[in-house]
């Protein structure tokens, strides 16, 4: 017999799942070696947002990624991997140290979105982020984007912008939650799965609306579907290696012109 | 707010709306013509009321100079998007009806003080001023413009964020907006963003914080995430100036604020420094 279908909130509460594989969970089981690099220089280590050099598959590549984690204390120091803008300003200095010495990144997408605090809009949260778009939209090596659990607003966008971007068959991308969109639209944060349904926030939807570039099953087992996204993660990084940079950055500029 | 405030706010005199404008700071009836003149800055209290987009080209083109462009370019609902109250491709069209306008933003070109520029407008009365595709569409557009015919562009943010009924692409319209004004940087073109009342989430997290020079009006509001989402993340309350204009100002991601009557000469002189 056929498994019923899942829903779209089906579909979120997977990519929220305490239990799915967050990036240190991939760095354990992915890659060769993951040296994490810390600070933006500037104020702090944000712990929402890590990144460092890594080697997956004998690739070498600058990882970024939200920092969920899957202890609760892992999740506190984290903010649940809700980056300040801090996060954005580290990663925007990883992203030059790429740039520089032309390596490729890997980002690992899964954020409910940017942090909502106090001194993340007094440290510039929205400047944070738009010069991350500007910044990247622009930078001289390959940027693959994998979206691995929840890609949440403009704080999942900050660092989703791509040569690549590929999604996990179970991870959501949205403009804003459904619970947000339900609380506004519907007047009812209870109608969430109408919302999720009506913001087509799934891997086949955003396929469908040209938004992402490919879809990434995930397997049985943990093992599985770390190894499917470390497949995509080298064939991926290998072909936009060969790519001459100058073209690189030209098609990532239409590619997001033509949305 | 004092009691005596609020039973001046209820106070309905008939008629009175055709000949009064009630500041909505300091609640002052102040004549129409009076408002209009003063470019609906209260004379009161200094409240900088909201404006149309239209309004706003006025105060900085110079007369008869402002050409529009890309109006045709529309909203798209690519999603067939419908919430409890209704679809979105209705919400919209009532939008277009009551401001008159095609989207949420105005773009062309035009002359201040003789300098040729590309200049736009948000319209916040138009669906708050959201992101949609089109919004998105006409802003890069402007920016290339600009960078083809190398004049700067100036554009004036008001928008409470992205457009949720055009669900991811709304969100798609940052990186557009975003990527053709780095274009435009790297060129050596300058881009000025006037950040009025409101400019926040997904427009304050892309082109209204990217100026070569950010310029405010006073008091308005500014910010990325709403006041009490972050009151019910972090379980305080914020302080009342929290993002003000002011505020902004003294945490540095505005250059300055400018009053709207001084607004025009002031990007003019900007633009003479850089060679305008």
């Amino acid at each position: 017999m056929a498994a019923k279908a899942k829903s779209a909130m089906d579909i979120v509460k997977l990519a929220r799942a305490a239990d799915r594989l967050h990036l240190r969970d991939y760095m354990a089981l992915i890659a060769d070696d993951f040296t994490e690099l810390h600070g933006d220089r500037l104020v702090k280590d944000d712990r929402g947002l890590i990144g460092g050099f890594a080697s997956i598959g004998g690739v070498k590549c600058l990882v970024l990624g939200h920092n969920k984690g899957s202890t609760l204390e892992e999740n506190l120091e984290s903010n649940f991997g809700m980056a300040n803008p801090d996060g954005y300003r580290k990663a925007m200095r990883l992203m030059s140290l790429a740039e520089k010495f032309h390596v490729p990144v890997v980002t690992f997408v899964d954020t409910p979105g940017a942090y909502p605090g106090r001194e993340a809009e007094e440290r510039g949260q929205a400047e944070a982020i738009a010069k991350s778009l500007e910044f990247s939209a622009a930078l001289k090596t390959p940027i693959l984007v994998v979206i691995t659990g929840e890609g949440g607003s403009g704080g999942a966008l900050a660092i989703a912008v791509g040569d690549r971007i590929l999604m996990l068959e179970n991870a959501i991308y949205s403009v804003i939650s459904p619970e947000g969109c339900a609380g506004i639209l519907w007047r009812d944060g209870a109608k969430a799965a109408e919302a999720a349904e009506a913001l087509k926030v799934t891997a086949p939807d955003l396929d469908a609306l040209g938004v992402i570039d490919g879809i990434v099953p995930e397997g049985k087992t943990r093992e599985e579907t770390a190894a499917n996204v470390k497949k995509a993660i080298v064939a991926t990084l290998k072909h936009l290696s060969s790519i001459p940079v100058a073209d690189l950055v030209a098609r990532r500029y239409a590619k997001f012109r033509a949305m | 707010m004092a009691w005596f405030e609020l039973q001046e706010k209820k106070t309905k005199i008939p008629g009175a709306k055709a000949l009064w404008t009630v500041c909505g700071r300091c609640r002052k009836y102040v004549p129409n013509a009076e408002w209009k003149k003063n470019s609906s800055v209260c004379p009161e209290c200094g409240y900088h009321g909201r404006i149309s987009a239209r309004e706003r080209i006025a105060l900085l083109a110079d007369e008869g100079t402002f050409e529009e462009l890309f109006a045709d370019v529309g909203y798209s609902d690519h999603l067939n998007f419908h919430d409890a109250s209704g679809a979105y491709v209705d919400k919209v069209e009532a939008a277009r009806k009551k401001t008159g306008e095609g989207e949420s933003v105005i773009t062309g070109k035009a002359a201040m003080e003789g300098i040729g520029v590309v200049l736009g407008a948000m319209d916040f009365a138009f669906m708050g001023g959201s992101l949609g595709t089109g919004t998105g569409e006409k802003i890069t557009r402007a920016a290339e413009l600009a960078l083809a015919e190398r004049r700067p562009f100036i554009l004036a943010c008001a928008s409470g964020g992205a457009r949720m009924q055009e669900g991811i692409r709304s969100l798609m319209q940052m990186v557009k907006t975003s990527a053709a004004i780095g274009r435009l940087k790297e060129a050596g073109i300058p881009y000025v963003s006037i950040l009025t009342d409101p400019t926040t989430g997904g427009v304050s997290a892309s082109y209204a914080m990217l100026g070569d020079i950010n310029i405010a009006e006073p008091k308005v509001l500014i910010g990325f995430a709403g006041r009490r989402v972050i009151e019910n993340t972090i379980h305080q309350k914020l302080p009342d100036d929290f993002q003000t204009a002011e505020y902004l100002l003294e945490h540095g991601f505005v250059d300055r604020i400018v009053p709207r009557n001084e607004m025009k000469s002031f990007i003019v002189k900007m633009l003479n420094y850089f060679g305008f």
